[in-house]
Formats: structure tokens, C-alpha cells, sequence
């Protein structure tokens, strides 16, 4: 327990000395939601709202982007020779990888934080209770847990920081293929069949109903796609944390 | 025993780096493993340090099996590796404060054990700069430090001074040699036979995945002959006439023949070369290197 807590402290002490990253992790996203309700918005007429409409996509958005850091900073991590110190010493596998997920999240938290604020600002008009609001957070930091720890497996795995970050292409690539930006139902019906069964459609869908006061239709769907990788994935990126002593 | 070894053997894809070591290392004594690189070194270290799984073979560390009882040898041993295990972009007190709380220490104790160890190892200046801004010497003085934080019963140090400049490596042989007066049982890897005679007392030498020799530093450089004598002559008949006078090898027009380094030796090899009428331009003398006792015993191994 202590050794996890020492590992976040590390993790989060290393992040604020590398800032960049803490600043590309809350940057990226509010400019990508300037661009799609300024710039898009306007040519996308689907739905009455576009910025309330876009939110949550921009939401589950930076945390594709959050994850890619981790699994970048888990790489960078590996091919040094601390992380053969902590594991010759009694420490439990995981706490080194918990470190990492741990910083993700904080940045991850901060990034959502400056979206809705700069969402609110260009009149983003959330009707959620504050019961709502705290089911919508707690969706987004299963799945942001989920895809920390996806990403930390593949940070053990990368062998390079540059290798981690294709990690951030498919990351970043794969939310347009869901109903973050535009509804599926406008998608071409081989593209919906896949938008519409990829894990971030519910998850968006859900955090989208619960902040604009719609009923939500896809929870349990959400909860278990979220909930079902951060199982797979912790198990994943610990296992493989583990197995490096083998070679 | 603090470190037992049968049969241990490691490869990697078609590259076989360990063929069956058997190592036995008493308790309170100072080991070096000396080698070139490739010679196995660092993977004998990673495996008695948990880091790596041998392929065949068994290894008892403090009395733990490094396999099945990993977890055990862990809290028993400390690692200072090759390349400095510190994070850069830490504190040199920062690092050990880390540590001192992955080894259980509490936060005030944890904070008193840095001050003690950054005072010890002349780093107290640099406690707050980031590890980046350090030298290479400094580096390792920091990572030997974080291996201190709690005494362990065996320390593993895996080439301590590779790429250090000399003045860098007589201090950290000063503080190596301060270890092993407080009777910490080291098991250290070196390319320089020069660190393995200053701080170890017994030397095994590793080649091709196997030891080759075993013994004290003195015995392994008498096993090569002691000194030897490199007489240079004005021409190659000159050398070649003294070869014929006094014995040794004549390469060009220098005459090479092992001595006991004393100057009665010396002036007797002069005197009979006079004899033989060759002109000695330059003597020295070599202590053997490495390369000499290495080419010595793998010759004789092969």
C-alpha cells in the first residue's frame, strides 16, 4: 500500500516537472472542441445543439489522448535502469504501472475540468442534477482507469517511447468512428454497425444522456465495457510487468 | 553460503550466455566476477538478483531460492546496476526519500536517512538538484546511496566505475572500500582487473559463460607470470642475438621475458647481454593487465 502511494507521488512529482505534457493533455482537447463547434458545428445540423451535443464526445476524446501519455511515460520508464531498482526490491508488481494510472488520471481530471469550463463559456448548457453529474465523472474515470492500465500494458510492451505513441493514432482515431462528433444514425450502415458496438459509443452515449437530462439507455452496456477492460487490462498490463523478469 | 549456484544456464535465442555456472560466496567476503564484456556478468547478476529467470540450473540467494522465492531475496538484497538507476528528474533527495519509503521506512525516518546518507556520500550540496544536473561520478555515488538506504545482507554491484573518469573512480573505490571495512558481503562484476585487485578478496574470472579461474588477485597475476621485462634494441639482429643469450620472445627488435620485477634480476639480464654484445636502448617493465591473464587462461581453456 505505502509503495503504491510512494509511486503515485512519483509519477504525479514527475509529471508536473514534465509540463508539456500536462499542458498538451488539456490543450489538445479544448481546441479540438473549438474546432468541431466553430469550424464543423455550423455544417453539422443533426442535432439542435451542437456544443451540448459535442461535450461528451470532447470528454472521452482527451481521454484517448490521457491514456497515450501513459503508455509513453510507462515506455520511457522501462528502458531505464530505475525500474530494475523497484523491481529488485520487495515491492508489489503493480505499484510502479499504479504510479503511472494514477498520474493519467490527475491529468485527466484536469483536462476535464478545463473543457467543461471553456464548453460553458461558448454555451454549453448542461440540465443535469448533481447526482448526474457525479455518475457522469464516475463513468468517465472507470473508463479513463481502463484505458490508463490498456495503455500501461502497452508501455511495457513498446520498447520505445516512440513505438507508445502510435498507441495515441488509433487512441485518437477511433473516437470518430462512434457517436462522439456527428450521430451514428448519419454514418454510411457499414460504418454504423461498427460505431455503434465499439466500447466509447455507450459510454459517450451515456454521459451525453445524463448531462443533458435525457434518459439514459445504454448504461449497464457502459458500465460493463468500462468495467470489463480496466479488469482485462489491469490484469494484462500487470501480467506482462511481471513476465520481463522471465526473459 | 550467501550465494550458491548449480549449473546455471541462460540463453538468449541462439546465443548461449551462461553453460552451467557453480558459484559458492561466504558471507562477509568481497567477490569479483571479472570478465570482458559478453562474458555473462551482467546476466549472472540479473539472475541472482531476481531480475532474470535462469533457463536451467538452481541459484540460493541469503538462503532463497531467486525463483520460487523471489520475493524473499528481494528484501535481502540491493542492486546498484550498470547504467545508474536514479530518476533523472528527481532530487538526489527526492530519490532517496522514495526509497526509503518503498523499503517501509516511515516519512520522518525516511527524510533523517537521506540527510545521513547524502552527508556520507558528499552529495549534501547537490540535495536539491535534479539528478539530471549531476556528473556521471555523482550519479553513482546517489545510486550506491539508494542501495544503503536499508543495510542489506548482500550487496550487488554491476560495474561500478564503467565510464568513469579516474578521479570519479578512486572515489568511488574509497567509498566501495569503506563497505566492505563495515563488512557488507559484496558481489561486484568489473572489466578492470585493477578495481577487482583493489576491492575484492577473491576474483573468478568468466569466459564463454563459464569461470575460468578462481583465486585471489596476486595468485590469478602469478598465474601469468608476474612481471615481464620489454628490452627494445637498436636492430632486430641485436634482439635476436639476445633472445639466443638470455631467452624470451623477440618480436621487431623488442625482446619481451618474464621477471620477478627485482632490480638484482635486471642487472643480471644486463650484465649477460653485454656478454652477447647487444645494445639495450630502453627497458620497462609490465605488471599484467587483464589481457594478459586473460589471454593466459582462455588459452588454456581452449
Amino acid at each position: 500500500m505505502t509503495a503504491s502511494v510512494t509511486m503515485i507521488g512519483r509519477s504525479i512529482r514527475l509529471s508536473r516537472r514534465n509540463l508539456d505534457v500536462v499542458i498538451m493533455a488539456i490543450v489538445l482537447p479544448v481546441l479540438m472542441m473549438l474546432l468541431f463547434v466553430y469550424v464543423f458545428g455550423g455544417a453539422i445540423s443533426a442535432v439542435e445543439s451542437y456544443v451540448n451535443y459535442v461535450v461528451p464526445g470532447i470528454l472521452v476524446l482527451c481521454t484517448g489522448y490521457g491514456a497515450t501519455s501513459t503508455a509513453m511515460s510507462v515506455a520511457d520508464d522501462m528502458k531505464k535502469g530505475v525500474v530494475d531498482r523497484f523491481r529488485s526490491m520487495p515491492i508489489s508488481s503493480f505499484s510502479v504501472l499504479t504510479g503511472h494510472v494514477a498520474a493519467s488520471v490527475a491529468r485527466n481530471a484536469l483536462a476535464t475540468f478545463a473543457v467543461v469550463l471553456v464548453a460553458l463559456l461558448m454555451g454549453f448548457r448542461p440540465s443535469a442534477s448533481p447526482g448526474a453529474w457525479l455518475l457522469a465523472m464516475g463513468l468517465l474515470l472507470l473508463y479513463v482507469l481502463a484505458l490508463s492500465w490498456l495503455a500501461a500494458g502497452f508501455g511495457v510492451i513498446a520498447g520505445s517511447v516512440e513505438s507508445a505513441s502510435l498507441l495515441g493514432f488509433f487512441m485518437l482515431f477511433i473516437p470518430y468512428l462512434s457517436s462522439a462528433f456527428v450521430p451514428v444514425a448519419t454514418m454510411p450502415s457499414f460504418l454504423r454497425a461498427v460505431s455503434e458496438h465499439q466500447p466509447i459509443t455507450p459510454v459517450i452515449e451515456t454521459v451525453r444522456a445524463l448531462l443533458t437530462d435525457r434518459p439514459v439507455t445504454s448504461g449497464w452496456l457502459a458500465l460493463a465495457w468500462s468495467g470489463g477492460l480496466l479488469v482485462v487490462a489491469f490484469g494484462w498490463a500487470t501480467w506482462l510487468f511481471g513476465r520481463i523478469s522471465r526473459r | 553460503m550467501i550465494v550458491e549456484t548449480e549449473g546455471l544456464t541462460k540463453r538468449y535465442g541462439s546465443q548461449v550466455v551462461l553453460t552451467g555456472l557453480d558459484l559458492k560466496v561466504a558471507e562477509g567476503s568481497v567477490l569479483a566476477l571479472l570478465g570482458p564484456n559478453g562474458a555473462g556478468k551482467t546476466t549472472t547478476i540479473r539472475i541472482l538478483s531476481t531480475l532474470t529467470r535462469p533457463d536451467g540450473g538452481t541459484a540460493r540467494v541469503c538462503g532463497f531460492d531467486v525463483v520460487r522465492e523471489a520475493g524473499a531475496v528481494r528484501g535481502a538484497i540491493s542492486l546498484t546496476g550498470q547504467y545508474a538507476a536514479v530518476d533523472e528528474e528527481q532530487t538526489g533527495r527526492e530519490n532517496l526519500v522514495m526509497i526509503a519509503r518503498l523499503r517501509g521506512l516511515t516519512r520522518p525516518a525516511s527524510r533523517s536517512r537521506a540527510t545521513a546518507l547524502l552527508e556520507r556520500f558528499d552529495l549534501a550540496d547537490a540535495a536539491g538538484r535534479r539528478v539530471r544536473t549531476y556528473s556521471g561520478g555523482m550519479r553513482r555515488r546517489l545510486d550506491l546511496a539508494m542501495s544503503l538506504v536499508t543495510p542489506p545482507r548482500l550487496l550487488f554491484l554491476d560495474e561500478p566505475t564503467t565510464g568513469l573518469d579516474p578521479v570519479s573512480r578512486t572515489t568511488m573505490w574509497d567509498a566501495i572500500g569503506d563497505l566492505v571495512r563495515d563488512g557488507v558481503t559484496i558481489f561486484l562484476t568489473t572489466q578492470y582487473l585493477e578495481e577487482a585487485d583493489r576491492l575484492a578478496d577473491r576474483i573468478l574470472v568468466l569466459h564463454n559463460g563459464g569461470v575460468v579461474a578462481d583465486g585471489t588477485a596476486d595468485a590469478l597475476k602469478n598465474s601469468v607470470g608476474g612481471t615481464r621485462l620489454d628490452l627494445t634494441f637498436a636492430s632486430v639482429e641485436d634482439a635476436r642475438r639476445a633472445e639466443a643469450a638470455v631467452g624470451g620472445v623477440a618480436d621487431g627488435p623488442v625482446l619481451s621475458l618474464p621477471s620477478d620485477g627485482s632490480a638484482a634480476h635486471l642487472h643480471r639480464v644486463l650484465d649477460d647481454l653485454r656478454g652477447a654484445r647487444a645494445g639495450v636502448l630502453r627497458v620497462s617493465t609490465h605488471r599484467p593487465t587483464l589481457d594478459d591473464v586473460f589471454t593466459s587462461l582462455t588459452a588454456v581453456a581452449a
